[in-house]
């Protein structure tokens, strides 16, 4: 799946200076790719609600100074004038936090960006427990239940930066709505430019002989899950991992498929399972395919201030909780 | 554009026209809204007839000018205006509210051609214009945009937002005309959530404000023109209108705000318009 070789580096990475793998914010490789896709084309427009520096909208207002429009604090116009921008033709991303945009327009989205069915990109910052110190208020934890009830919208999570940068690409070429939800702190690359990105297309990470759990991971806790995997693999417990960027489209195809192969499965994200990636895969299998499934996620809980990997464990995301996980679901005896 | 004295009676004659239809829609929907649609048909049929550019054969002429329609429940008033000005047959306003009908209870663009946006839910309609005429300044294009708002949409605070966007980003281009009718559904609006003074507000804003009344086509098309001359603000028209006019028993009564005409009031108030209109066709 051409990941970086250092993904698994205790220490030693090569391009983080000898302390493991290589790190990054996703919101960073936002930051690139609307670079990116502003000089690929000029329909691209940025919005932001007085936060650019910190949702990395500030480079594309460097180099395209026209094409930058300053809403101030104020997320509901921000979505309506785009709505406007885009019915014109031209291609917004608007970027602010994600409990403000979609949190607190999401009414404003649904009608005049996702019944009006115009190409706006919703960018969601500091989503997730990974925004830290700011506490339950900035930390986003429902911004994929909001956004994958909606219809004509895609719903993205890149796992590292260079896929934050790739979603975007990707993002600007699609004439639909799409949210891309992307975290605040620096988190281990993965992917690599070689390494194949489709919206719709789940990618499989890490495969063991004879899995015995499918773990479907979104966002940068698919590097936790790779570890676990490894871990496990130690211990003779195969499994596959499957990085869901795209929630909505689900790649129905690769989930079933590997669901089948394992027999059970672990979903592993850092939201709410209710409506998150966890109610979509279960609501998905239950159909399809009935099977065992365990939940890494954040259960009916509000966030609070600390460092973010102190969160992450603090409510049980960590690798030992997806370990104990994948263990308690591939104890479980099949449906079928 | 100046307007003669038989353009002016032509357009009443059209508005008419729009109010009887508006009566035969909402009472063949069974629901929807009255008093704003009454109000609001003088002006629509100067915009349809004499203040738009626009092609009704050709719905997406690139320049034409753009109407979006903030206050969405209105929606009887731009459909019968829109048929009256030959985008789609008269008859067809009978589906309104209907299934698989292009007339939704609240307008929706990807349904019927020449709509521009969705719109119902109150208050982002002046941010949705404010949008489209900022980049379409960004292209150079000369075509106006115009967005219908209401009072009581007023409430909502994406509206001022909006309106401080519009008036920070200086866009000449975009008119916004409110629909000052002074009710709401839960009463007036100045008992429900005071707005005046509606029109101080907007100037204190940086808007170039226009009061007319709304019901006075002369005074609404000499006000699109003035307009067209602001070229460093947007420009607010404060029409002061009549909710349920023509309708002399509904006339300023909230209570008509968001309900039908039963089938026998419908009879009534057709006959209404009906001698309304043979007493305009015997003036000058």
């Amino acid at each position: 799946m051409h990941l970086r070789e250092d993904v698994f580096s205790a220490k030693g990475g090569s391009a983080s200076g000898g302390e493991g793998p290589t790190m990054a914010a996703t919101r960073d490789g936002f930051g690139k790719g609307v670079v990116e896709a502003g000089r690929a084309d000029a329909r691209v427009v940025v919005l932001s609600a007085d936060l650019a520096e910190s949702t990395r909208a500030d480079g594309f207002q460097k180099e395209f100074p026209k094409r930058f429009i300053e809403v101030g604090v104020a997320e509901q116009n921000m979505a309506t004038v785009s709505a406007g921008m885009a019915i014109y033709g031209k291609i917004p991303f608007i970027t602010s936090y994600a409990t403000f945009s979609p949190g607190r327009n999401w009414e404003q989205i649904r009608t005049t960006i996702a019944i009006n069915n115009v190409s706006v990109k919703i960018c969601g910052m500091h989503a997730g427990l990974l925004t830290g110190p700011d506490g339950a208020t900035h930390q986003a934890l429902e911004d994929i239940a909001l956004m994958r009830a909606m219809p004509n919208m895609i719903v993205i999570s890149p796992c590292d930066a260079e896929e934050g940068r790739r979603a975007t690409l990707a993002a600007a070429k699609s004439d639909k709505p799409v949210y891309l939800r992307f975290a605040r702190d620096k988190t281990p690359v993965m992917t690599t430019p070689e390494t194949p990105f489709e919206i719709g297309k789940a990618q499989v990470f890490w495969k063991s002989k004879n899995p015995k759990v499918a773990v479907c991971a979104t966002g940068p806790l698919v590097h936790n899950a790779l570890l676990a995997a490894r871990e496990l693999e130690e211990k003779g417990i195969g499994t596959i991992v499957v990085n869901v960027h795209t929630i909505k489209p689900l790649d129905k195809e690769t989930i079933v498929s590997v669901a089948r192969e394992a027999g059970s499965v672990v979903t592993v994200e850092e939201h709410q399972i209710t409506g998150g990636l966890g109610g979509a895969v279960a609501e998905l299998l239950a159909r399809e395919c009935p099977t065992p499934i365990e939940f890494v996620g954040v259960h009916d809980k509000f966030g609070q201030s600390g460092e973010p990997k102190e969160l992450v464990e603090a409510y049980g995301l960590g690798v030992s909780h997806i370990v104990a996980a994948i263990k308690r679901a591939s104890e479980k005896v099949p449906m079928r | 554009m100046r307007i003669t004295d038989s353009e002016v009676k032509a357009l009443k004659l059209k508005a008419n026209d729009i109010r009887q239809t508006i009566i035969r829609m909402l009472a063949a929907a069974g629901s929807g809204h009255t008093a704003g649609p009454l109000g609001m048909a003088d002006i629509f049929a100067a915009l349809y007839g004499h203040i738009l550019k626009h092609n009704p054969k050709n719905p997406d002429w690139p320049e034409r000018d753009r109407l979006f329609l903030s206050n969405g429940h209105i929606a009887p008033v731009r459909y019968a205006a829109m048929a009256h000005a030959g985008y789609f047959p008269v008859e067809e306003c009978l589906t309104l509210r209907k299934f698989g009908s292009r007339l939704q209870g609240h307008p929706e663009r990807e349904r019927l051609p020449g709509l521009e946006s969705t719109s119902g839910p109150l208050g982002s309609g002046i941010s949705q214009a404010a949008g489209y005429a900022y980049a379409a300044r960004m292209d150079g294009k000369d075509f106006r945009v115009y967005v219908a708002t209401s009072d009581g949409e007023h409430d909502e605070g994406n509206s001022w937002e909006g309106a401080m966007f519009a008036a920070a980003k200086k866009l000449g281009n975009l008119t916004q005309i409110v629909d000052r009718n002074f009710i709401q559904i839960d009463g007036n609006t100045e008992d429900v959530m005071p707005l005046e003074p509606f029109g101080d507000k907007y100037r204190a804003f940086g808007w170039h404000v226009i009061d007319i009344d709304g019901n006075d086509i002369r005074q609404f098309v000499s006000a699109c023109e003035e307009a067209k001359t602001v070229t460093d603000k947007p420009t607010l028209i404060h029409a002061i209108t009549v909710p349920g006019k023509g309708i002399k028993s509904i006339e300023h009564d909230y209570l008509w705000h968001g309900k039908p005409p039963s089938k026998e009031e419908a009879v009534v108030f057709l006959q209404e318009l009906s001698l309304a209109r043979e007493e305009l066709l015997k003036t000058k």
